[in-house]
């Protein structure tokens, strides 16, 4: 289970990620997060809602109502420009977090006596 | 396939779902409807996975989380919702939005009339701010320069029928020819009761516009009711608003030297107070349902101090045996407190849901209102004692007129509070009183108007 901190951080780049590949809506984005983290993420479908609000009144999705197949009225969200924009910035903010939690990994699951002359892991003193 | 049993029951149990999350402040009904497409695809999934339609629908209702959780949620990103808004012109398009445009149109136009209407005299040389007769004109008249179009307002809006309209045309067109075909003596006691009791008499008139078809059923006069009261209160807020805005203009004109009052006198304070009758009723209209209604809040807010302040002033008196010292205006002040405690006893009884069991505010209702009875009976003990010495004055005869008129409503409204409160008659009998009785306002206020004048020798 991912603590709720964590889920609420990492909502708004997973929406804006799964709205980059196509329009969508509340339900559809909830089963595309299951399929991508293979059932580890687990949103409590309510609080989906909350964050597409605010990503609307941020500007980086904006929605419409539409009829779906199903014949009820949907809404479908779209992501913006801005949207886009705050996907890639947010990409590389996590990027950075991956980035830096990988390199204290490695050197946690390998650790290198300084004796060593070949290490796995980027050691900050180098060699 | 679930069974047509089953779908019956699962429609029911997502109405009631949906009505559980209506009445969340914060969750608006196009979010209803977002979360309800989002609850129906799961239940449809579920069901299509082999779980029975009931099964289906409470696995979704808990992956959707709790209610609480969930409005909470929407408080955050919302929390603007918390804070109802009056939305005159609704923002999503289609036929509500051009009729309140059409609405908000009427009403723009009727304020300008009537701020057009209340110049016209000056035209023919009766000007409002001369200290004589024309004073006197302006006041008799004053009614009838702003409730026409505010009744006109109604009968468009509630689209009356010719024969109703008849009536109230007929009433405004009597009300202008006893207010002034009369030699009233300029400044005189008659003419100021007419200034006075002409608008409570086409209040009425107004009222049997504004409640429609509806002004023979009890809710249609309770509404009038209700609506009296907040067209008071918004009255009230858009005078202080004015003054605010007389108050800044006066201030920067003066510092160019320019002294604005000649025009706020005979223009601004004039005009804005009776287009503000119109644009006030419109906001009240409009509101409606949106907010909270604020004379039933003033008056549960009021109704303990007035009645521990009455409580006290009759411990008193009997206390320490004082007479009342009755001055020659005791009486009207106390026809004023009788409106008062008439008023904290309407607001409350038309916000009251006649059904619910009495309350310790019930009692402290009946308290407040018989102790203003008491009072007002130790008044007019004192004032029969005097009456010959003082004289009967056209203002004196109206006033005890007025104070008896209260005193029937009071007594009896007690005496249906007090059964009410034993468990022997329904809270309905008290609303159906108040609004039966509304009429008799109107009567004496134009018994008023059209005997007293000439009775009294338009003194």
């Amino acid at each position: 289970m991912i603590n709720k901190d964590l889920i609420a951080a990492s909502s708004t780049p997973i929406v804006l990620a799964i709205l980059a590949e196509e329009d969508s809506y509340g339900y559809a984005i909830l089963k595309r997060v299951r399929e991508v983290s293979g059932g580890r993420m687990e949103w409590t479908d309510g609080m989906l809602y909350p964050v597409l609000h605010r990503l609307e009144r941020l500007g980086h999705v904006e929605a419409r109502w539409q009829v779906a197949e199903s014949g009820r009225r949907r809404k479908y969200y779209r992501i913006t420009p801005g949207g886009r924009a705050q996907l890639a910035e947010e990409r590389r903010q996590w990027q950075a977090v991956d980035a830096t939690l990988r390199g204290i990994w490695r050197a946690l699951y390998l650790p290198v006596p300084a004796s060593h002359p070949v290490s796995a892991a980027p050691l900050p003193q180098g060699t | 396939m679930p069974a047509p049993g089953d779908a019956v029951s699962l429609e029911e149990q997502i109405d009631r779902w949906r009505s559980y999350l209506r009445r969340r402040q914060a969750v608006h009904s196009v979010d209803v409807a977002e979360l309800e497409d989002h609850l129906r695809e799961q239940v449809g999934v579920l069901v299509d996975a082999g779980l029975a339609t009931d099964e289906a629908f409470l696995v979704a209702v808990k992956r959707m989380g709790s209610l609480d959780a969930l409005s909470r949620e929407f408080a955050r990103e919302h929390s603007d919702r918390l804070w109802k808004q009056l939305v005159v012109v609704p923002s999503d398009s289609g036929e509500p939005r051009a009729r309140a445009r059409t609405d908000a149109i009427v009403v723009f136009c009727l304020a300008v009339a009537a701020a057009v209407l209340i110049k016209v005299p000056a035209l023919f040389g009766i000007q409002l701010d001369q200290e004589d007769q024309d004073a006197g004109f302006y006041a008799r008249n004053l009614s009838l320069f702003v409730l026409p179009l505010l009744t006109g307002y109604f009968i468009w809006k509630r689209r009356l029928d010719t024969s109703t309209l008849r009536w109230l045309v007929m009433a405004f067109v009597a009300a202008g020819v006893f207010a002034n075909v009369y030699p009233f003596a300029p400044g005189g006691y008659t003419e100021s009761l007419t200034a006075l009791h002409l608008p409570i008499a086409l209040w009425l008139v107004v009222g049997i516009a504004y409640a429609g078809g509806r002004w023979g059923q009890v809710d249609g006069r309770m509404d009038f009711i209700r609506f009296s009261g907040e067209l008071f209160i918004y009255y009230v807020l858009i005078a202080l608003g004015g003054a605010v805005l007389t108050a800044f203009m006066a201030m920067i004109f003066q510092a160019i030297g320019i002294d604005v009052e000649p025009f706020f006198e005979s223009w601004l304070l004039p005009c804005g107070a009776v287009g503000a009758v119109v644009v006030a009723s419109w906001l009240v209209e409009a509101k409606q349902s949106v907010i909270e209604n604020m004379a039933p809040v003033l008056t549960r807010l009021f109704t303990p101090f007035f009645a521990a302040v009455l409580v006290t002033f009759l411990g008193t008196l009997l206390w320490t045996g004082r007479g009342v010292d009755i001055g020659r205006n005791a009486l009207i002040a106390f026809d004023l407190l009788l409106v008062v405690v008439l008023g904290l006893l309407l607001y409350s009884v038309s916000a009251r849901d006649p059904l619910s069991p009495p309350g310790a505010f019930d009692v402290v209702q009946v308290v407040l209102v018989v102790s203003a009875l008491l009072a007002d009976a130790v008044a007019l003990w004192a004032i029969a004692a005097r009456i010959t010495e003082f004289g009967f004055t056209p203002n004196r005869v109206a006033a005890l007129g007025e104070n008896v008129i209260l005193l029937i409503n009071l007594a009896w409204s007690a005496l249906l509070y007090i059964r009410f409160l034993r468990g022997r008659g329904s809270f309905t009998g008290l609303e159906q009183w108040q609004t039966n009785y509304m009429p008799v306002y109107a009567v004496w206020a134009a018994i008023v108007v059209i005997v007293f004048p000439p009775v009294f020798g338009y003194i």
